[in-house]
């Protein structure tokens, strides 16, 4: 009877309870450390384990290099019917090992001419203006004149559609009396994507940051937003790159509707997924 | 009477919980690998060995610091640091972002007249740029009798922004540096780069020409 009192008593509660809990909330901590352990069971499946893929050469033999570029001397050939692993890759050289102990760089035009572990010939990507045309992210820096100050832009850009697009973009303007940091969202539509020039048109807002040069007498600081048109082109370069020329025409509203209008190009190069 | 048998409830529920929660992916991993197979009678193996050209690691990424001495002209010579990205497009040509840190010294006028032109919070230098290299010259060296590295002698030049003084300045950079592969994927950097930019600290518009010399590791990725 004392003893159920006891289990009663209010005033003993917090103690009571921290105590049947503690050990609750200890075991439970290691317990939860196990089980995040046991989550790493489906993802260390061994059935699924990654092996370095296997090719046979089919070319009278392949060239293996000391290093991932064409200078680099020929230290070992690896034979007709020879098979070698693909370890890893760096542009367009792959790190391969043969016979357990000879590691070397094979080129990609090499690599061509052997045939995978199925049998079937070795199939590399090349990255073409097939793969430009089928692009659906971009990403890149664009350099030029915002009314005589220099401007270098980050941006990013998604496609909808071969012809829609919408775009992302930081940029940073320094000039003699301010310096200006301008955010800009737009839309673009490229009419003609399959023209090797292929030119599109943009329409967007954006917000405007400046800065005046701290050496002025009067320096004030302002943040405006702002819409622009701009026409510009767009042409494949190699690889994954694209190289861009565009002329916007920005309109700041400024606080004391004094609207200000500022034309500018720039020129850049973007890298495309 | 309730608060205690609650208490126990639940911690007992939490046991329950936890326990439950600490076999389900086990159990779910175990009863995938027991399931049996839904199929016909007969069902060959055929594994099929597909090259996937996907699978293959590229490393094509460098990502590193590195520490050295910046001059920035009038303002002294001080210790310099940074991180660098670079991505290698082809063999020759790669493109590289760095972002560096200094802190500028007093000037000797400063220092003459015992006068302050910049504040020292001002005096901190940052600097960030994006800049082409082409790798001019490949090699290899060799310590000893059987060990050889693989290096690179490039050519790098970009623009970027410089905050100094209060302002941010457009600067160009152009320098050469010295790249050391001590294994496939760490590399050593050697590297002197000229950052240009134009400085009006007294009035007069000047082109500054600020030298920098660092060493720096980076690994690829």
């Amino acid at each position: 009877m004392i003893r159920r009192r006891d289990f009663l008593k209010s005033d003993n509660n917090d103690k009571v309870w921290r105590c049947s809990f503690m050990p609750v909330i200890g075991k439970s901590y290691f317990l939860f450390v196990l089980m995040l352990m046991t989550w790493l069971l489906p993802v260390m499946d061994i059935r699924a384990a990654e092996e370095p893929q296997s090719l046979e050469v089919i070319d009278p033999y392949l060239e293996m290099h000391t290093g991932p570029g064409e200078g680099y001397p020929v230290f070992h050939v690896i034979e007709r019917g020879q098979k070698f692993e693909v370890i890893k890759r760096r542009t367009d050289w792959f790190k391969v090992r043969v016979k357990k102990d000879k590691i070397g760089w094979v080129d990609r035009a090499q690599m061509q001419q052997t045939l995978t572990a199925s049998g079937e010939r070795t199939k590399l990507k090349k990255l073409s203006a097939g793969d430009y045309s089928g692009r659906s992210w971009e990403a890149g820096l664009l350099g030029g004149d915002f009314k005589g100050a220099r401007v270098m832009t980050v941006y990013t850009g998604y496609y909808f559609t071969e012809n829609f697009s919408t775009e992302l973009s930081l940029s940073q303007i320094i000039g003699g009396f301010s310096s200006s940091t301008f955010v800009n969202v737009g839309l673009m539509l490229e009419p003609f994507p399959e023209w090797p020039v292929s030119p599109f048109f943009t329409l967007g807002t954006g917000i405007i940051e400046t800065r005046s040069r701290s050496s002025l007498v009067q320096s004030r600081d302002r943040t405006d937003s702002s819409s622009h048109v701009g026409i510009g082109a767009r042409m494949y370069f190699t690889k994954r790159f694209l190289i861009r020329f565009e002329v916007k025409d920005y309109v700041l509203f400024s606080s004391d509707n004094d609207n200000e209008e500022i034309t500018e190009w720039k020129v850049g190069f973007g890298v495309f997924f | 009477m309730e608060s205690r048998v609650w208490r126990v409830l639940l911690s007992k529920t939490l046991y329950i919980i936890i326990g439950f929660a600490f076999f389900m992916p086990s159990i779910s991993f175990a009863v995938e690998v027991l399931k049996p197979q839904e199929s016909s009678v007969i069902q060959p193996e055929v594994k099929r060995n597909e090259f996937k050209e996907s699978k293959i690691d590229t490393e094509n990424f460098e990502l590193g610091f590195y520490t050295g001495f910046m001059s920035v002209e009038d303002f002294g010579t001080n210790t310099v640091y940074g991180l660098r990205l670079a991505y290698h497009i082809t063999e020759d040509i790669f493109v590289e972002a760095a972002y560096g840190t200094t802190t500028a010294d007093r000037t000797s006028f400063e220092r003459l007249n015992n006068v302050s032109l910049i504040t020292d919070a001002q005096r901190e230098l940052t600097y960030y740029n994006v800049s082409f290299g082409y790798n001019l010259f490949m090699g290899e060296v060799f310590f000893g009798r059987s060990t050889a590295f693989n290096t690179a002698l490039y050519i790098i030049a970009g623009g970027g922004s410089t905050e100094f003084a209060g302002d941010d300045r457009f600067t160009m950079n152009y320098g050469m540096g010295y790249r050391f592969l001590s294994s496939d994927w760490l590399a050593m950097h050697l590297d002197v780069r000229d950052h240009v930019f134009d400085i009006d600290l007294l009035g007069q518009t000047k082109t500054a020409h600020n030298f920098e010399l660092t060493i720096g590791a980076t690994i690829f990725f």
